[in-house]
C-alpha cells in the first residue's frame, strides 16, 4: 500500500468521564474504501468526527497526505476544505436551494466563479437524476434526494477523502438504494472513503477493508470476506449475529 | 386531485350532508350577529344612562375640542415616526453587533465579550425613563463642547440604547437556536467562523426572530412617545399643553388613538408572521 490519505493514530476522545475511544489506529489507502462498522456508542461517529476536526483529540494524532492536521498550529478550516463529510441527519441548509446548497463551498470557500460553479453543480445534480430539482429547497425533498445532494454538496470541491457517517440510517428502508448506488459509483470512480454504517450487505461488496469498533476499540480490521465471513474476535461474532438477527445482512 | 382518476358527481349522502354544513353555518352567522347587536345596546344603553356620563364625555370625548387638537398632535406624532423609523433601524444595528460580539470566540476577543456582556445586562435592567433622564438631561449637563442638545437625538440615543439591548438578547436567541448540526456542516465545507455565521447561522436565525423582533418594534412604537418628558414636542407633549389650555382631557385620548392606529398594522404583521413561522415548523416536523 502507498502512504496513507488518511492515518489515524492512537486516537484517545473522552467527554468528562466518558472514553469513547481508547487509542484507534486506522491508516487508510489512496482509493481505498474503509467501512467502519460497530454497535451503536461504539464511537463511530466520534472517530469521523476527530478526523474531520470536528472534534479535538484529547490525544493521538491524524494525518492526512502526510501532515498531522491534529497539530493546534495547523489552519483547521484550511485542512477541511481537503475533507467531504455527509452526516447521518444530510444537513443541508435549508434556507438555501439545492443548487446553492452544492455551489456554497466551490464559490465562497475556494473562489470559483459563481457561473462555473453553477455549472458543475448541475452536471453533478444530473448524474444523480436530480438535475430538475436544482432550484427547490431541501424541505421539498424526500430523504434519499437529501442524502444524494449532500454527497454531491462533498464532493463539489473534489476532497482527498470522504467520510460518511451512517448515511442511510435516517430513511425509510425503500430510499437506501439510491443513496447507496452514489456512493458505489463514487467509489468506482476512486474517491478514497471511510463509512460508518450498518448496511453489511453493501460493506461486503464495495469495501476494500471493513474495521469493526467496539468500546473505543479497534477490534480486528481486515478485507470483508474475513471480518465479515470468519472473524477472529469473539465480540466481532457476537455483534454479526446481533446484526443478523435484526435481518441486516 | 390525483389526475387520471376521474370523479363522478358527489353522492347522495355528501350532497346531504354539504346542505346540513351549509344550513348550519348560516345559522351560526345569524346567532352572532345577534348576540353582537344586543350586546352593543346593552353596553351603550348602560354606559349612556350613567349618572357622571354627560361629564365624561365632554371631558374626555369632545368632538370640537377632538377636531381642533388633531393639527398640532398630529405634527407631534411625525417627531414621533421620524424616531421610531432612524431608532428602529439604528436599534437592530446596535442589537446585531452586540449579538455577534457576544459569540465571538477566542481569548482575544475577551474584552469585547465582556463589553458587550455588560451593555446588554445594564441596559436590560434599567427603566427606560432612567436612561432617558440621564442622556437627555445628565450629557448637556457636562457642558462638552459638540454635545448635541436636542431633545429629538439625545431621546433616540436613549431609546436604542434600551431596545438594543432587548435586541441583541433577541438576536443571540436566535443564532442559539440554529441547531449546531447545521454549523458542523458548514465547518466541514471549509467555511470558516465568520463565513459560518454570515452565510449558515444568521440568515436561519433572523427567520427565527422576525416573530419576536416585530412585537419588540410594537413596544417601541409607544415608547417613542417617551421623549416628551426631554420637553421634545411629540405627540405627547402637544396633547398635555393642549390639555392645559383648555383643561379637557381629549387631547390625550386623541393622541392615545393615534398611537393605538398606528400600532395596528404591526401587530397584526407579527401575528401574521408568528402564524407562518409556526406552520413551517410544523410542516418541517412532519417531513
Ligand atoms: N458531544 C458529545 N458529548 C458527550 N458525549 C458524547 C458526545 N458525542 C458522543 N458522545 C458519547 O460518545 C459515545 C460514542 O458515541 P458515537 O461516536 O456517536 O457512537 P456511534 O456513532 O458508534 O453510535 C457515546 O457514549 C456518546 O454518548
Ligand atoms: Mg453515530
Amino acid at each position: 500500500m502507498s502512504a496513507p490519505v488518511l492515518d489515524v493514530r492512537g486516537v484517545v476522545k473522552t467527554f468528562g468521564d466518558n472514553v469513547v475511544l481508547r487509542g484507534v489506529d486506522l491508516a487508510v489507502g489512496e482509493h481505498q474504501v474503509v467501512a467502519l462498522i460497530g454497535g451503536s456508542g461504539s464511537g463511530k461517529s466520534t472517530l469521523l468526527r476527530c478526523a474531520s476536526l470536528l472534534e479535538a483529540v484529547d490525544d493521538g494524532q491524524v494525518l492526512l497526505d502526510g501532515e498531522d492536521i491534529t497539530d493546534p498550529r495547523i489552519d483547521a478550516d484550511r485542512v477541511r476544505r481537503r475533507m467531504g463529510v455527509v452526516f447521518q441527519a444530510y444537513n443541508l441548509f435549508p434556507h438555501l436551494s439545492v443548487l446553492d446548497n452544492v455551489t456554497l463551498a466551490p464559490t465562497v470557500v475556494h473562489g470559483r466563479s459563481k457561473a462555473d460553479a453553477r455549472e458543475e453543480a448541475q452536471a453533478l445534480l444530473a448524474r444523480i437524476g436530480l438535475a430538475d430539482k436544482a432550484d427547490e429547497f431541501p424541505d421539498r425533498l424526500s430523504g434519499g434526494q437529501q442524502q444524494r445532494v449532500a454527497i454531491v454538496r462533498a464532493l463539489a470541491v473534489p476532497p482527498r477523502v470522504l467520510l460518511l457517517d451512517e448515511i442511510t440510517s435516517a430513511l425509510d428502508p425503500e430510499l437506501v438504494g439510491e443513496v447507496l448506488a452514489v456512493v458505489r459509483e463514487v467509489a468506482a470512480q476512486g474517491m478514497t472513503i471511510v463509512m460508518a454504517t450498518h448496511e453489511m450487505g453493501f460493506a461486503r461488496q464495495v469495501a476494500d477493508t471493513v474495521a469493526f469498533l467496539d468500546g473505543g476499540v479497534l477490534l480486528e480490521s481486515g478485507p470483508p470476506a474475513q471480518v465479515l465471513g470468519d472473524p477472529v474476535e469473539a465480540r466481532t461474532r457476537q455483534f454479526l449475529a446481533r446484526v443478523i438477527d435484526a435481518g441486516r445482512l | 386531485m390525483t389526475p387520471g382518476v376521474a370523479l363522478g358527481a358527489p353522492s347522495e349522502l355528501e350532497l346531504f350532508r354539504r346542505a346540513w354544513r351549509r344550513r348550519r353555518a348560516r345559522r351560526s352567522t345569524l346567532v352572532a350577529l345577534l348576540s353582537t347587536l344586543l350586546f352593543a345596546i346593552v353596553a351603550y344603553l348602560v354606559v349612556t344612562s350613567a349618572p357622571g356620563w354627560p361629564r365624561v364625555r365632554t371631558t374626555f370625548f369632545s368632538p370640537t375640542v377632538a377636531w381642533n387638537s388633531l393639527p398640532e398632535i398630529g405634527a407631534g406624532l411625525w417627531l414621533n415616526l421620524q424616531v421610531l423609523l432612524v431608532g428602529g433601524f439604528l436599534v437592530m444595528v446596535v442589537g446585531l453587533l452586540a449579538a455577534l460580539t457576544r459569540s465571538l470566540r477566542g481569548p482575544a476577543f475577551a474584552p469585547l465579550r465582556i463589553v458587550a456582556t455588560a451593555y446588554v445586562d445594564l441596559f436590560r435592567g434599567i427603566p427606560l425613563i432612567i436612561v432617558l433622564y440621564l442622556v437627555g438631561f445628565g450629557f448637556p449637563a457636562l457642558g462638552l463642547q459638540g454635545m448635541p442638545t436636542s431633545p429629538f437625538v439625545l431621546g433616540t440615543v436613549a431609546i436604542v440604547l434600551v431596545y438594543g439591548a432587548y435586541v441583541a438578547e433577541v438576536f443571540r436567541a436566535g443564532i442559539e437556536s440554529v441547531h449546531p448540526s447545521q454549523r458542523a456542516a458548514a465547518r466541514s465545507l471549509g467555511l470558516n467562523h465568520r463565513q459560518t455565521m454570515r452565510i449558515v447561522v444568521l440568515p436561519q436565525a433572523l427567520r427565527t426572530v422576525t416573530p419576536a423582533l416585530l412585537n419588540d418594534f410594537v413596544a417601541l412604537q409607544k415608547d417613542v412617545g417617551l421623549i416628551s418628558v426631554l420637553g421634545a414636542v411629540d405627540a405627547v407633549r402637544s396633547a398635555q399643553i393642549l390639555v392645559g389650555q383648555s383643561f379637557n382631557f381629549t387631547p390625550y385620548v386623541v393622541a392615545g388613538l393615534l398611537f393605538v392606529l398606528l400600532a395596528i398594522p404591526s401587530a397584526r404583521l407579527a401575528d401574521a408572521v408568528s402564524a407562518r413561522a409556526r406552520r413551517r415548523q410544523q410542516s418541517g416536523n412532519l417531513l
